[in-house]
């Protein structure tokens, strides 16, 4: 019987050490290529580390003009964090309002609501494209980020965890006289944070990749986000492919060091996010 | 009891200021642009975003009967039976083989779940360029070499569909710690008085599993089956930034939100019709989501 857990364990840590290296070599290769000059990147002998370190790829990523990798970083940012706050405040709002107030008609709005979850957002891209451009917003940072201000998702996360939210303090603050607004500023946010958190990092990170969007919207140079630029080089002219792998490794960087930091609340965004029940 | 501290008529005036914000921009981010496709799949719009003539259903006729739309079903169908089990095998595999792991248990849960913050974009630059670029340099050609295989064009040939590895390996790389995470967190609730049970009885390995583990996964295996179904219909970013090269796609391989998006705003700019396939791939999807709300609700009863 012991003979037997010990070949459990052996096994279990051989398949974790195989995956282990399997998960991490994409990023391996990330570094490689980025550090790396095209002629060693071409060379048919493998090199476990770039024979001659190559950091002119990151000022030749910056000095390209074909792909504005400086102006699409600022486009993702201020795209990312105004999504991530603007949701966090709509959200935030109508999940608390949904929970709380007991307004009469206040089930069949939160049905109109949830009934939209059935429909995730990409599969109506052609719609919206339809909406945004007869607004004349393609190609500007409103078309950008406003359409993804409203998830629907995320308000009904918002409601369950207010409905679950001790009634006992927010009674004792409506007793001190503060109106639904300042319960809901004063009270009820700031004891919050975790769940926003939650709820943030995984609108961050969400916005920060989004893909089909930003190319269906950002049709000039000048609106692109860093996935596009990017999807524009990977597709298009595939000659410098070691300054392709640096652009990468800086789109990806912030993201990376979030994780490093954040992981216990993108964990938790992934928990609530994806089973909603 | 919160509503009679403050009075009623408060009462509409601040769920209005509370939920109008979002409220508005969903009816008109959401419902407005659906609606007016399912209007505008009734007319037809080239080239423009207003009906010119109305031609009744003749567009979801169009689309009913054109070849590569029905193609893009089928490279869903393809698509999904090659990743729905690879990554659900994969994220409870890791999953159980993490939680029964005590030492370095963060760090190994850290390792699959880092590819969910990469971007597809990202994702595919490196299987295209490093992993499986076709040449003697890339990965698994120069792993190949070492046994003596000559290298494989992994995505410049047909047949056979090499492409296919390289489009499911890159988003099980992607998506199998999500998943993970999803299955921890559904073993974390497994009562431990099962456990201890199953080994007074002297149950082992694979027989805990069998009969404590997988009965107590049901519901989570159910939600991420459908997550995972779901996912894949809407399979977009792999595709292009893997398959497209100089700017064009090849006419292989186009699962429906591809095909969407060359029809719509290719070329062609045929809203009409994209409008309408728009409103056909809506009305799947929904169908498949509500399945999943149902057997939620019933694998929660329980």
């Amino acid at each position: 019987m012991l003979h037997e857990r010990r070949r459990y364990a052996l096994l279990r840590w051989a398949l974790l050490l195989v995956g282990t290296v399997l998960f991490l070599l994409p990023f391996y290769l990330l570094l490689r290529g980025a550090l790396s000059t095209e002629a060693d990147l071409a060379s048919a002998e493998w090199h476990w580390l770039p024979p001659s370190w190559e950091w002119g790829n990151l000022a030749a990523v910056f000095g390209d003009r074909t792909v504005p990798m400086g102006r699409a970083l600022l486009n993702s940012t201020v795209i990312a964090v105004t999504q991530t706050i603007g949701v966090l405040v709509l959200s935030g709002m109508a999940g608390y309002g949904l929970a709380r107030i007991p307004y009469r008609w206040s089930n069949a709005v939160f049905w109109l609501i949830t009934i939209t979850l059935l429909i995730p957002a990409a599969v109506t891209f052609v719609p919206s494209f339809v909406l945004v451009s007869s607004l004349g917003w393609i190609s500007t940072l409103r078309g950008l980020i406003i359409p993804g201000l409203f998830q629907a998702l995320a308000t009904f996360l918002f409601r369950q965890f207010f409905l679950s939210f001790p009634k006992e303090i927010e009674e004792a603050a409506a007793l001190d006289g503060l109106s639904w607004w300042g319960t809901f500023w004063r009270v009820v946010v700031p004891n919050s944070g975790g769940f926003a958190a939650a709820i943030g990092t995984i609108t961050f990170i969400g916005s920060w990749n989004a893909f089909l969007w930003p190319l269906v919207i950002g049709r000039t140079p000048d609106s692109w986000t860093v996935q596009i630029a990017l999807s524009t080089y990977l597709t298009a002219q595939t000659s410098q492919i070691s300054q392709l792998f640096m652009a990468a490794l800086i789109a990806i960087l912030p993201l990376l060091l979030m994780f490093l930091f954040l992981q216990r609340w993108i964990v938790q965004g992934v928990e609530r996010t994806g089973i909603s029940d | 009891m919160l509503g009679r501290l403050r009075g009623r008529q408060d009462v509409n005036l601040w769920f209005w200021v509370f939920v109008g914000p979002f409220f508005a921009g969903l009816v008109l981010f959401i419902y407005v642009p659906i609606g007016w496709s399912v209007y505008l799949s009734f007319f037809e719009a080239y080239n423009t975003v207003t009906p010119t003539e109305f031609v009744g259903l003749a567009n979801y006729r169009d689309m009913l009967a054109d070849r590569a739309f029905r193609d893009s079903l089928l490279t869903f169908v393809v698509f999904a039976a090659f990743i729905v089990p690879t990554t659900f095998a994969l994220s409870l595999l890791t999953a159980v083989l993490v939680a029964r792991t005590r030492l370095m248990q963060a760090f190994f849960r850290s390792v699959f779940f880092l590819p969910v913050a990469c971007s597809y974009v990202v994702a595919a630059l490196i299987w295209k360029m490093s992993i499986f670029s076709g040449m003697r340099s890339g990965v698994a050609n120069a792993a190949l070499g070492l046994v003596g295989v000559s290298p494989v064009p992994w995505l410049s040939i047909t047949d056979p569909p090499w492409y296919w590895l390289v489009i499911v390996s890159a988003r099980l790389w992607l998506q199998v710690g999500f998943y993970m995470i999803l299955f921890l967190a559904a073993l974390q609730r497994v009562p431990a008085n099962l456990y201890e049970a199953a080994a007074i009885d002297g149950a082992e390995g694979w027989q805990v599993f069998r009969h404590i583990t997988w009965p107590q996964l049901l519901p989570a295996s159910t939600a991420v089956l459908l997550l995972l179904l779901i996912n894949a219909f809407q399979a977009f970013d792999e595709f292009y930034n893997i398959l497209s090269s100089f700017g064009s796609y090849p006419p292989y391989a186009r699962p429906p939100l591809v095909y969407l998006y060359y029809t719509a705003l290719g070329s062609g700019q045929n809203f009409g019709d994209g409008s309408a396939g728009a409103v056909i791939l809506t009305v799947m999807i929904a169908v498949v989501a509500l399945a999943q709300t149902r057997l939620l609700r019933l694998g929660g009863r329980d």
